[in-house]
């Protein structure tokens, strides 16, 4: 297959849910033609969801006026998605084990779970303003089309 | 997301079809729930054959759902889940919590 890579987008979003569905369109747009098969970018929409709802949610609040920074990047050997968002910060360290048996009748928790589960890297840092940076990388074609197990 | 609502006996099935994610499907199941809880339905059967996605949101909501059916008193169960959804309640360890179906005359029949 011809592909032009790398491919590159940045969007800058409000803290709306409907601007999931627009990063999504965004993302198989860029990823058509290119390296990237169907499994794993079901992989990598997924790690997005769950990144642009941590971000809209837990980092910004749900306060629409925050701004959510989305940079894509689709090579030949990987995608990788960075989703910043002007929220507090947090420790990721402090995120509960949703699979403990104490934790499985929560309600929520389980989007950084599902990240780390899709992904080949998750990787959280600060942002210059305070806020919080998600690194997520796919590693192309290395998938075996389950879900898998670390 | 759609949904269709079918009552055998004192059952009551919900089947979903679409997207159960978050601002979207999860809400709208929720009110499916706390719709039939309100009539008076404690048994109920979420039928998942045809939801090609969900995400953490709704997976949150479907357990949030499973204990406010069992605060009232009743039970919900799963039906048909498709092999990413099985997959996604394996590797959470909700497949331990959730009685779940492939066949819809055995889970009408396993309500106690």
């Amino acid at each position: 297959m011809e592909s032009e890579c790398p491919r590159t987008a940045a969007l800058d979003l409000s803290s709306s849910f409907q601007n999931i569905e627009v990063a999504e369109r965004v993302l198989v747009d860029l990823c058509n033609g290119s390296c990237c098969g169907q499994d794993d970018l079901d992989r990598v929409l997924s790690a997005l969801r769950e990144g642009l709802a941590n971000a809209i949610r837990h980092g910004n609040r749900l306060v629409e006026e925050r701004r959510i920074r989305l940079e894509i990047e689709v090579t030949g050997t990987v995608v990788r998605l960075r989703i910043t968002d002007e929220g507090e910060g947090f420790d990721p360290g402090t995120v509960p084990d949703p699979t403990a048996p104490e934790n499985l009748l929560r309600p929520s928790g389980r989007g950084i779970f599902f990240m780390k589960q899709l992904m080949d890297r998750v990787e959280f840092s600060s942002a210059p303003g305070g806020g919080t940076c998600v690194t997520l990388e796919c590693h192309i074609g290395q998938h075996d089309g389950s879900t898998h197990e670390e | 997301m759609k949904s269709e609502i079918k009552d055998i006996g004192d059952v009551r099935i919900i089947r979903l079809a679409g997207k159960i994610t978050i601002g979207a499907g999860d809400v709208h199941m929720r009110e499916l729930v706390d719709r039939a809880l309100a009539e008076g339905k404690k048994k109920i059967l979420l039928d998942l054959e045809d939801v090609s996605t969900i995400d953490s949101s709704g997976i949150g909501e479907m357990v949030s759902c499973y204990t406010t059916v069992a605060r009232n008193g009743g039970q919900l169960k799963l039906l048909r889940l498709s092999p990413k959804i099985n997959d996604i309640l394996q590797v959470t360890q909700l497949i331990t919590v959730f009685d779940v179906f492939d066949d819809q005359q055995e889970a009408i029949a396993s309500f106690s």
